[in-house]
């Protein structure tokens, strides 16, 4: 299988994928590699899942980045459907053509006695406007006709209808397409698929089936500091160590939307704007409306923010 | 260890026991998925444990719940699997000439323990790893994961020692009583000690493997029988589940009224848009649209007896709001009993507990008066009722006597688009006593006996198709 995908060379062992990922600025779990390189070799797509900003749809552009393959992105709306997903016919260029060459058809048909035979020799020209010249690809179809192969991101599957659902099932299990006028189209290479979803809604059991499914839950504290430390470089260790400590314990409170990883980034390059090195009561009060983004939760957490920036600043060794 | 890294046999024959495990934990383990685990652990293989957790529950767990659920049948599963691994290596430096390994295929046919030793020697040898390895071979033999309730517990720890060779044992153990001579009395003895110790050994075996096969179906099993018990039945330790099994409903209703929000009109040309649609290119139509019908929201007012008569149902039936609360936008829900008042807020804002403990504080117990509460709607919201609301009654029309009221309920169902009523009460019991059911029916579009989850999820089912 790896031989005839010399671009996936890189994809021979987990400890690969996971310094590949590094090496693109993504800092992955284990889980998340092993994912991958199952994904792979056994060609089947990944389901991601989790909660929001937790780096599912950064998952797919730091493959493709390092993978140097194209990303090829679809996002799913409600409505979405296959002339949008999959290929369109360009009318205007159909009807333009028709248009110009309304002259010719003499010059093809003119000798011709009678109706049928007239058919005939237009037949012989067979589907000119029905060919791939006049076929507009759409996200779907391009992935699959990449030459090289390519990371094709379906991003927020559950905002999609069921029926959509339905139609990307052939994609998914076979790589395949097929459209009634030129026959099933099949992917030179097949694509590595990432399909993410916020879970709004339960996706069919048939689709779950074909895919593995990942879940991405919020990191560690460890692997946290890790990944701030690779999105924002130059961050002082200590801070970070603060920063982290921080959000953990922000995690654990009854918040209607709690901060993910976007968010400690977000907040992480304040602090480092704000050249700010210990957690101070104020700051932190002055910039929870980067973690937080209700003012029910950031209520909640401004009642507590005293203790919580201790911790932190204990956990990260500060002297009080 | 021993184990099936290589060559042993073939890595399907402990997965397979494991989908065993798994499906018995309630996860779905499909052929199809089968062949993928399989497959995926021919690319990593066995020897790292966290590489074959984080790989086999990419494609067995499909959901969060379901990953706890994969979890702990893991752990469960290759935990023991390791110990017998071990104790199987060990066993075989023991006893030279080949104990039977695991499977059914290498050996060790018939009665356990007569390839290599008695069970009494290997009691008195006090070989706890060959014991081990020995039970876990006769466990197999008699199909331990066939098991399913704990009624079964017995039957399999009997056909396990059996085939220990447990009655063999004990003929020679009557034979040394028998005989009487002082040194074989004292080894009967002894022997006694140790089969009770085995016995012992053998029922925890047998309640583990109980755990580890048959849990999901002994869930499934309370879960179906919970959804069609009578809710005034339920007890307390009930509750959790039952508020796990309502929430899931409700999202499920939730999903399936979401769906048909939109029907496409197959067929239906809509000449109007798709004129517009084909403007660019002069009106020849290269795309079509097809006529959509609408499917509007269902108005949904829920009005609920918290009353002392009904009070074992109404904390499912706030319950059982609540959900629908979350799953529909437009709904107001009331609650009643000596007079009403509107709950939305409440259970909008507070957690399930709550919201129900503060509505049934603030007005449940008391006796109910269902002429004073459809009064008291009338007067406050009956100006939001209009022909496509759908006005929900539970209760079980019992008034204490007072007056029923029926003018209100007459003006509500020329107001709004349907009343339906749930009774919680058998049929047979409308209409005596104080019972007024038969004095409202007349007004209602429909009447129903709804006293089980399994009934409610019917009734809302219908409820929101015909919204469509």
């Amino acid at each position: 299988m790896n031989d005839a995908l010399p671009a996936h060379a890189p994809l021979e062992s987990i400890e690969a994928v996971d310094q590949g990922l590094g090496a693109a600025g993504y800092i992955a779990s284990r889980q998340i590699s092993t994912a991958i390189y199952l994904a792979h070799h056994l060609q089947k797509p990944i389901l991601v899942e989790g909660p929001a900003g937790v780096g599912k749809t950064e998952l797919a552009k730091s493959v493709a980045t390092w993978m140097q393959l194209p990303l090829i992105r679809m996002q799913c709306y409600e409505g979405l459907d296959e002339s949008k997903a999959l290929y369109e016919w360009k009318y205007g260029k159909q009807l333009l053509y028709t248009q110009i060459l309304k002259d010719k058809i003499n010059s093809v048909i003119g000798e011709a006695d009678n109706l049928a035979v007239a058919l005939n020799k237009l037949h012989d020209f067979g589907d000119i406007f029905f060919s791939h010249q006049f076929l507009e690809p759409r996200p779907l179809l391009r992935a699959l006709e990449m030459p090289g192969g390519a990371v094709l991101l379906i991003d927020e599957i559950d905002k999609s209808d069921q029926e959509f659902e339905a139609f990307l099932l052939e994609i998914l299990s076979d790589y395949q397409v097929t459209i009634p006028e030129l026959g099933t189209v099949h992917a030179s290479t097949p694509p590595i698929v990432l399909l993410t979803s916020n879970s709004t809604r339960d996706l069919g059991d048939a689709l779950k089936r074909r895919c593995l499914h990942l879940h991405i839950g919020f990191p560690d504290e460890k692997l946290e500091a890790r990944i701030i430390a690779s999105r924002v470089p130059g961050i002082d260790g200590r801070l970070l160590k603060q920063l982290v400590s921080f959000v953990q314990q922000l995690r654990v409170l009854d918040l209607k939307k709690v901060p993910s990883v976007s968010e400690t980034i977000d907040w992480a390059r304040v602090m480092v704007l704000l050249h700010t090195s210990v957690l101070e009561v104020d700051l932190v009060r002055d910039t929870l409306n980067v973690l937080l983004k209700f003012e029910a939760d950031i209520e909640v957490a401004n009642k507590q923010i005293a203790g919580l920036t201790h911790k932190a600043r204990q956990d990260a060794g500060v002297p009080a | 260890m021993s184990g099936f890294v290589a060559g042993a046999p073939s890595p399907s024959e402990p997965l397979r026991r494991f989908f065993q495990v798994a499906r018995g934990a309630g996860l779905r383990v499909s052929a199809a998925e089968g062949i993928d685990a399989a497959r995926a652990v021919d690319l990593v293989g066995f020897e790292d444990r966290t590489l074959l957790k984080d790989t086999l529950g990419l494609i067995l767990a499909k959901t969060p719940e379901e990953k706890d659920l994969y979890d702990e049948a893991f752990e469960l599963y290759f935990k023991r699997d390791e110990f017998a691994g071990k104790d199987e290596a060990e066993a075989e430096d023991h006893v030279e000439g080949g104990m039977p390994q695991r499977g059914p295929q290498m050996g060790g046919d018939g009665m356990g323990g007569a390839g290599g030793q008695s069970l009494g020697q290997l009691l008195e040898s006090d070989d706890r790893a060959a014991l081990a390895a020995e039970m876990e071979k006769a466990a197999r033999e008699a199909g331990v994961e066939n098991i399913r309730y704990f009624t079964q517990k017995n039957l399999y720890a009997r056909r396990i020692l059996n085939r220990m060779g447990l009655r063999a044992l004990e003929r020679e153990m009557e034979a040394m009583r028998q005989s009487g001579a002082p040194e074989y009395l004292s080894r009967a003895q002894v022997l006694e000690g140790k089969v009770e110790q085995l016995r012992d050994a053998v029922r925890d075996f047998v309640e583990r493997s109980l755990l580890l096969y048959a849990r999901g179906e002994t869930e499934k099993f309370r879960e179906e029988l919970l959804k069609s018990a009578r809710l005034s039945n339920l007890e307390r330790r009930d509750l959790d589940r039952m508020r796990v099994l309502v929430r899931q409903m409700a999202k499920k209703l939730a999903a399936r009224y979401a769906k048909t929000r939109r029907r496409r009109l197959r067929g239906q040309l809509d000449t109007r848009r798709t004129l517009r649609r084909n403007m660019g290119w002069g009106g020849i139509p290269f795309i079509t649209v097809w006529k959509q019908k609408r499917i509007e929201k269902p108005r949904v007012m829920v009005l609920c007896d918290v009353s002392g008569s009904v009070a074992a149902m109404s904390g499912f039936l706030l319950m059982f709001i609540y959900a629908l609360n979350e799953a529909l936008s437009d709904i107001k829900s009331f609650a009643f009993a000596g007079s009403l008042i509107e709950v939305s807020d409440i259970l909008e804002k507070e957690p399930v507990e709550q919201a129900i403990s503060k509505i049934m504080q603030t007005i449940g117990y008391g006796s109910s008066n269902y002429g004073n509460s459809f009064a008291d709607f009338e007067d406050g919201w009956m100006q939001f009722v209009n022909n496509k609301t759908t006005v929900i009654i539970l209760g079980d029309g019992r008034g204490n006597r007072t007056d029923p009221r029926t003018d209100v309920i007459a003006r509500l169902s020329q107001r709004c688009k349907r009343i339906i009523w749930l009774n919680p009460e058998y049929r047979s019991a409308w209409g005596t006593g104080d019972s007024d059911m038969y004095r409202y029916a007349p007004f209602c579009s429909l009447v129903t006996v709804c006293n089980t989850l399994r009934q409610l999820e019917r009734v809302i089912t219908d409820i929101l198709e015909d919204a469509a």
